[in-house]
């Protein structure tokens, strides 16, 4: 099912009459999410992508805009209307139930048509079980199993009404890091063989990227930028989603454009041909940097960190407005740890560069403004 | 000697300040160089097992007095045959070591009516007033505005005096048509009263003698069941609504994405998340209905009974009038098997409970 927002605006009004200060949660989101695919919504805490999220569940109401499923328009409809599926952030099993008697509870709740016999409804929550593979533990309560296991049941009751959309609210938040992992590759597997259209709110960027068809990242209330993860990550279209992908963080310096060139305090690091003289921010991808020993972007060289298959080498520039400049590089290249200076050549397509007002990106050389998301 | 000794006192009672600030700063000293690591250690060690017996000591002290003691000697009293205290006081007469007491109570015609009225109460307010409690508090924690104001009302009860409260309903549930009041000067005046009955008598019914002279025991009873609901309420709504607030508002959302109907989130969600509240306020309201008692003194008055018609004590009203007639061993008989009762009914409720509280 094709999910589509419109100029989707959320304002909650002011706490009290004497404040006016509304709080703008979402801001004209518009935006087609296709069918079948997982879509990550990215964002620091308070951007207004759980809001979002609990728009296109119907739980809350938009301020202005629309939302389709397909070419049905179901701004209007109640939650228990839109068909959705909705796993929260604590997952909100109801802990007087079985896990099985959790599953079957959205069946129950069927009326009129799709009413089911009871071996109907035994029957398919044991397929959700199964798929989420917590079929072993029907009988169980919920305080009786793990994390990662509360995770699935509350994925297969979401799932068992076989719902048009799947919402996760931060799925993987209450997870500690090795379930995490297992468990966001098992949401991809069940996104899969389900074919749901499914939309996941994350602040973890590795999280959204590692998973997603599609991510959104939001600031502030407003989109950013949407697309594919990998496309995002080549092609920030301004600091902020520059700065919010990637682990280790982009390398974040004060620079300036002058005659074609870019400089990074005196050093004159890259060609950057097209671009008037101004000053700049520029960002640079940890694996953007080329250690020569006639490298043009002269750092102090602070420490080496060896992790066999690449080296991560620390050192520090006096224009960097990052704490430190992270690079890392193939372990092939033998770097004199004794040394006091390190010296880089940069990749051009790493290097971003920002508007130093606006914080855009300006694109130079063979760099071009990614294309709309839609085309996706 | 005695030279010595006065010396000592005059000392003591003229210069008791001086004396204090040198012990203090005797103690302080030790406490600082010399002593620590040996004698205050040591001392303060074995006092921390003994600190935790004198804070309590205080609570403990005032328990065994006038909780353990009295406990104890309802036990004795109990179990001596035909016990009276001021005999005892006299010293006289010894007491025989039997169950006569509890003999006598249970053939006793009045206390099996006490038993009966009680039980009465008991049976019929409970889940009165707890199903009505859950509904108001379901409804208080719906609604936004006046929610505050709303609570208040609804606790006022819990904080008026229940004897005030019990004539108000006797005023309430008088017959219809007018009551004669003797003036001063010697003239009758007057008044309307009943406005119970002024409120069936809108809807074209007959009234009902519910409370005065030649009224059924039945009525009696359906207004004391009226009465003790209204008076449970504001203590259950206020424990019932507390565990709603408790209850997370995810469960309700989910619910709602689930498309539940409303019946159905109220028995399948809501009343098992309160079941503990609801198990908490089922015993104390049963405990609290056997102990019945201010109620019908309220309504009816110390008699205890509508003129003329049949006796509404209670158990505890029957310990009262054993107590002043004077026999003790009775009294506390009548109290054990009060207690005994209680004790069953709460282990049944306790055991029904745990098989529907599962978390």
């Amino acid at each position: 099912m094709k999910v589509e927002l419109q100029n989707l605006t959320k304002i909650f009004p002011s706490r009290n009459k004497k404040s006016n200060e509304e709080v703008v949660a979402v801001s004209d989101f518009t935006f087609t999410i296709p069918d079948g695919k997982l879509v990550g919504l990215l964002g620091p805490s308070g951007c207004g992508k759980s809001t979002t999220l609990y728009m296109i569940s119907g739980l809350q109401n938009p301020t202005s805009g629309k939302i389709f499923f397909g070419d049905e328009d179901v701004t209007e409809l109640s939650p228990e209307n839109r068909g959705i599926g909705l796993v929260f952030q604590n997952y909100a099993l109801y802990p007087h139930m079985t896990v099985k008697q959790n599953i079957l509870f959205p069946l129950q709740n069927l009326k009129g048509a799709d009413k089911m016999t009871k071996e109907q409804m035994l029957e398919r929550a044991y397929q959700a079980a199964k798929l989420v593979q917590i079929d072993e533990l029907m009988d169980r309560k919920p305080s009786e199993l793990s994390g990662g296991q509360q995770q699935r049941v509350a994925i297969a009751r979401a799932l068992v009404k076989m719902p048009r959309v799947l919402l996760l609210d931060e799925p993987l938040s209450n997870l500690d890091a090795r379930l995490r992992l297992q468990t966001r590759e098992e949401i991809r597997r069940i996104q899969k063989e389900t074919g749901i259209t499914t939309i996941f709110v994350t602040h973890d960027q590795e999280e959204a990227m590692s998973i997603s068809d599609v991510i959104v990242v939001m600031k502030l209330g407003v989109v950013q930028q949407t697309g594919k993860p990998q496309e995002i990550y080549d092609n920030p279209i301004n600091l902020f989603v520059a700065k919010f992908l990637g682990t280790p963080p982009i390398n974040v310096f004060a620079g300036a454009v002058r005659a074609g060139a870019l400089y990074i305090g005196d050093d004159k690091v890259l060609d950057v041909p097209g671009v008037d003289d101004r000053e700049v921010y520029v960002g640079i991808r940890p694996e953007g940097f080329i250690p020569a020993a006639d490298g043009a972007l002269v750092c102090k060289l602070s420490n080496v960190e060896v992790m066999g298959r690449d080296v991560s080498i620390v050192s520090y520039n006096d224009s960097m407005l990052t704490p430190t400049v992270r690079s890392i590089v193939d372990a092939d290249y033998k770097i004199d740890i004794t040394a006091e200076n390190v010296r880089f050549n940069l990749k051009p397509h790493k290097v971003f560069l920002f508007d130093k007002e606006t914080e855009k990106r300006i694109y130079f050389g063979d760099q071009k403004a990614p294309a709309a998301a839609e085309e996706n | 000697m005695a030279n010595v000794l006065n010396k000592v006192k005059g000392w003591f009672v003229n210069g008791f300040w001086k004396t204090f600030c040198v012990a203090w700063i005797w103690t302080l000293l030790c406490k600082k160089w010399i002593w620590q690591d040996f004698c205050v250690n040591l001392l303060y060690k074995k006092f921390d097992k003994w600190k935790a017996w004198l804070y309590l000591a205080p609570a403990i002290v005032l328990l065994l007095i006038f909780t353990v003691w009295p406990i104890f000697n309802t036990l004795r009293m109990a179990f001596w045959n035909k016990y009276n205290m001021l005999q005892e006081i006299g010293g006289t007469l010894k007491f025989n070591f039997g169950v006569q007491n509890f003999v006598d109570v249970i053939n006793y015609q009045r206390f099996i009516d006490c038993l009966k009225t009680t039980m009465i109460l008991c049976v019929a307010t409970v889940p009165i007033s707890t199903f009505l409690a859950l509904v108001i508090a379901v409804c208080l924690n719906a609604i936004k505005p006046f929610r505050r104001f709303l609570q208040t009302i609804f606790f006022l009860p819990y904080v008026t005096n229940s004897i005030a409260i019990g004539m108000v309903f006797e005023a309430m549930f008088n017959i219809v048509g007018y009551k004669a009041i003797m003036n001063p000067d010697g003239t009758f005046s007057h008044v309307s009263v009943g406005i119970i009955n002024n409120i069936i008598g809108i809807f074209g019914f007959e009234p009902i003698n519910w409370i005065n002279q030649g009224s059924g025991y039945w009525q009696n009873i359906a207004v004391l069941i009226i009465y003790i609901v209204w008076n449970a309420l504001p203590f259950k709504i206020l424990i019932l609504l507390g565990g709603l607030q408790s209850v997370n508002k995810q469960y309700y959302e989910a619910a709602k994405v689930d498309a539940t109907p409303r019946w159905r989130v109220f028995t399948r969600i809501t009343v098992p998340l309160l079941s503990p509240m609801i198990t908490y306020v089922v015993i104390t309201g049963f405990i609290g209905g056997f102990k019945e008692y201010s109620s019908i003194v309220g309504i009816f008055g110390e008699d205890m009974q509508a003129v003329g018609g049949k006796s509404l004590n209670t158990m505890v009203g029957y310990i009262y009038d054993s107590l002043a007639r004077n026999q003790q061993g009775r009294a506390s008989a009548a109290a054990l098997i009060l207690f005994g009762i209680i004790f069953v009914v709460t282990l049944i409720n306790l055991y029904v409970s745990k098989k529907n509280t599962h978390y």
